[in-house]
């Protein structure tokens, strides 16, 4: 498979009031031409801060202190703004959460994805571009006519068509997309959840879908990637990590989350809250909550490796885990 | 409606409930239009079970649990409670004074815990207010009853988390106290609206495993209004599925969740994503969208965007819920 994006330890800081906020720590992962990769967690695990670094749209007070993401081989983090105008919308466009607050109440949905169409390709013209927003439009299953209209006027679920509409603008390479359907009703996300994956199939884009919901995880992704206290915890295969849940918290992650099919089964509890990243534990961060925690986990940080010893090639598969005494055998 | 004398062990019967809001009307200028957020709403809660009401936002399930616990007036119907120290009340009519004696049987925990807290209180002046506003106990009793209140709902040592304010707490533990103040004054009913949906993953199940340990333990019903399935399948005996302000379908939980006889229940129950790439669910697809109920046309509500819709449906009047044997009610023209 194609390596198209390769994220290296990446190390990332919040400067606050009360000291350093380690958001994210030695992250590592892999993306190949079309594939697409869930990444959950919990809130302050660290998945948006990658999104928007990612993008180069941190916050002032977010530092990227060590790593770097390789976007066909080019180094995003070492970047110049000219430079990165190139790369972003045209080779990475992000489907932000809150598709209310991505879009500008007093311009029309039209002149917005207008906006991003003549800043990110030049010579343009305006035909051209309501030529191109109509195709847009009709991709993800909003009627062309809508473009003229302002963002109130449309329904949550249109926005956040919108709102992907933008971000397919410019036939990005990569999309991420932010809990696109967190705010929305089990229906409406339901049929945008498989827009989404339909358009990255027949557009063969890479996908990193960022949510906290396992479940829309698992419907979306090839692979799926479990964050935990600014960590990398466990990635595999969608259905692998499913099958052979290998890091404790993965475990703890799955067996809290109820389903409507299948037996009921009791649903576990995960003792504890994540913790403080103003200090986070020492060794492994999952620790305090661990059933299986000893002494090296709460001093050393368990490597990201391969599970059964294979060597470590590309992220883009295999099933990796970091933990001192990872799950054997246990299945769900 | 007639007032049904209790012979069962029912705790809560709503009949014939109604909430319209009028819109577009003005300080002087009479109302046009009403939206018909709640539209004759019957169901029956047992003593010490609990009913799931699910629906999409917008559905009238957060104003049917306004109303009974008297947050909103109905427009039309009856709450009845049958509660073994207040006797058997009509909720809907209680008003004043009487309606201070009934709050101490029905109480409310919202959905956001970073909301539905005063910021400028400590977790004990929260927790005790019910106390004081009813004139129950002196101060040492009232502290005594809080501390052992903190410690049920797991916010343990109690007396490190008694004088805390809310923003040195977390979204879990803030939840505890907002159910530590909704049981203190020893409810039999209590509604409880999105309590764990602003939750995380982990942190949710304690919260939902608290819940129902303090169900069993006090003898608490639940009203949980959720738009998640798979929470009221953890929490509720009985299910309850709500569409532009009319129940579609109510039945026990598994029988609901295993066949589903409306197509909005269908519909509703495919959409679910399954946390497991290994099973397939099974699609229903209807049209269109959700819409505000203002001025309804008399005809069944799911009509316009229902598969299975006909001219039978469109010119008899909204289907009541009936049961269609076990106990498990739907209203469709087509079943």
């Amino acid at each position: 498979m194609s390596l198209i994006l390769s994220v290296h330890d990446l190390t990332m800081h919040y400067t606050t009031r009360k000291g350093e906020v380690s958001a994210v720590d030695n992250v590592s992962f892999d993306l190949a031409k079309g594939q697409s990769l869930g990444l959950v967690g919990e809130s302050g695990c660290g998945k948006t801060s990658i999104a928007f670094a990612l993008m180069r749209l941190l916050p002032e007070n977010g530092v990227i202190k060590d790593g770097y993401i390789l976007l066909n081989g080019r180094d995003i983090v070492a970047m110049d703004y000219a430079e990165l105008l190139k790369v972003r919308w045209r080779k990475i466009a992000m489907v932000f959460q809150a598709a209310m607050n991505a879009l500008n109440p007093v311009y029309t949905v039209g002149q917005q994805i207008t906006e991003a169409l003549e800043l990110h390709l030049s010579n343009i013209s305006p035909a051209q571009a309501r030529e191109r927003i109509a195709i847009l439009f009709e991709l993800v299953g909003l009627d062309p006519a809508l473009m003229d209209r302002y963002p109130h006027e449309f329904s949550g679920g249109m926005r956040q068509r919108a709102v992907i509409a933008m971000a397919l603008s410019c036939s990005p390479d990569i999309i991420i997309a932010d809990e696109p359907t967190t705010a929305l009703d089990v229906i409406v996300q339901d049929r945008i959840l498989k827009r989404i994956r339909e358009l990255q199939r027949e557009l063969n884009m890479a996908m990193i879908y960022i949510s906290h919901d396992i479940a829309v995880i698992a419907e979306v992704s090839d692979r799926i990637g479990v964050m935990y206290a600014g960590r990398m915890a466990e990635m595999a295969d969608s259905a692998d990590i499913f099958e052979h849940p290998t890091h404790p918290y993965t475990y703890a992650l799955m067996g809290a989350f109820p389903s409507i099919k299948g037996k009921r089964r009791d649903l576990k509890t995960l003792p504890g809250e994540p913790p403080d990243l103003l200090d986070p534990p020492l060794g492994c961060r999952f620790h305090p909550r661990c059933p299986y925690a000893t002494d090296v986990c709460r001093e050393k940080q368990p490597d990201f490796m391969p599970v059964n010893g294979a060597s470590r090639t590309d992220l883009t598969q295999g099933h990796y885990v970091a933990c001192w005494h990872p799950m054997q055998g246990v299945t769900l | 409606m007639t007032q049904t004398p209790y012979t069962d062990g029912t705790l809560v019967r709503v009949e014939g409930l109604k909430k319209h809001f009028p819109v577009g009307g003005g300080v002087f200028k009479r109302a046009k239009s009403h939206i018909y957020a709640v539209d004759d709403v019957n169901f029956a809660i047992e003593r010490g079970k609990s009913l799931g009401l699910v629906g999409e936002s917008g559905c009238g399930k957060t104003t049917t649990g306004k109303m009974l616990a008297r947050l909103h007036d109905p427009t039309d119907g009856h709450i009845f409670l049958n509660d073994a120290e207040v006797g058997q009340v009509d909720l809907a009519e209680v008003k004043g004074a009487q309606l201070k004696t009934f709050r101490r049987r029905v109480q409310m925990i919202f959905q956001d815990p970073y909301e539905s807290l005063n910021p400028r209180r400590t977790v004990f002046d929260t927790v005790v207010e019910p106390l004081v506003v009813q004139g129950i106990g002196d101060l040492v009793e009232r502290e005594e009853r809080v501390a052992g209140l903190l410690d049920l709902v797991g916010l343990t040592p109690a007396d490190t988390f008694m004088f805390r304010f809310p923003h040195e707490l977390s979204g879990g533990q803030r939840q505890r106290v907002a159910i530590a103040r909704a049981l203190i004054i020893d409810p039999t009913f209590i509604v409880a609206d999105e309590p764990t949906s602003m939750l995380d993953v982990s942190i949710r199940i304690g919260v939902m495993q608290l819940m129902q340990e303090l169900a069993d333990r006090f003898e608490v019903s639940y009203l949980y209004i959720t738009h998640d399935l798979a929470v009221a399948r953890y929490m509720c005996q009985d299910i309850a599925v709500m569409y532009l302000g009319k129940l579609v379908e109510m039945a026990e939980t598994e029988e609901l969740l295993a066949h589903p006889l409306h197509p909005y229940t269908q519909a509703l129950i495919s959409a679910v994503p399954i946390p497991d790439p290994r099973l397939k669910r099974e699609m229903l697809e209807i049209m269109g969208g959700i819409a505000q109920p203002i001025d309804p046309p008399a005809h069944c509500r799911f009509y316009d965007r229902c598969p299975f819709a006909d001219n039978f449906c469109r010119d008899n009047d909204h289907p009541s819920l009936e049961d269609k044997g076990n106990g498990h009610m739907v209203a469709c023209h087509k079943i």
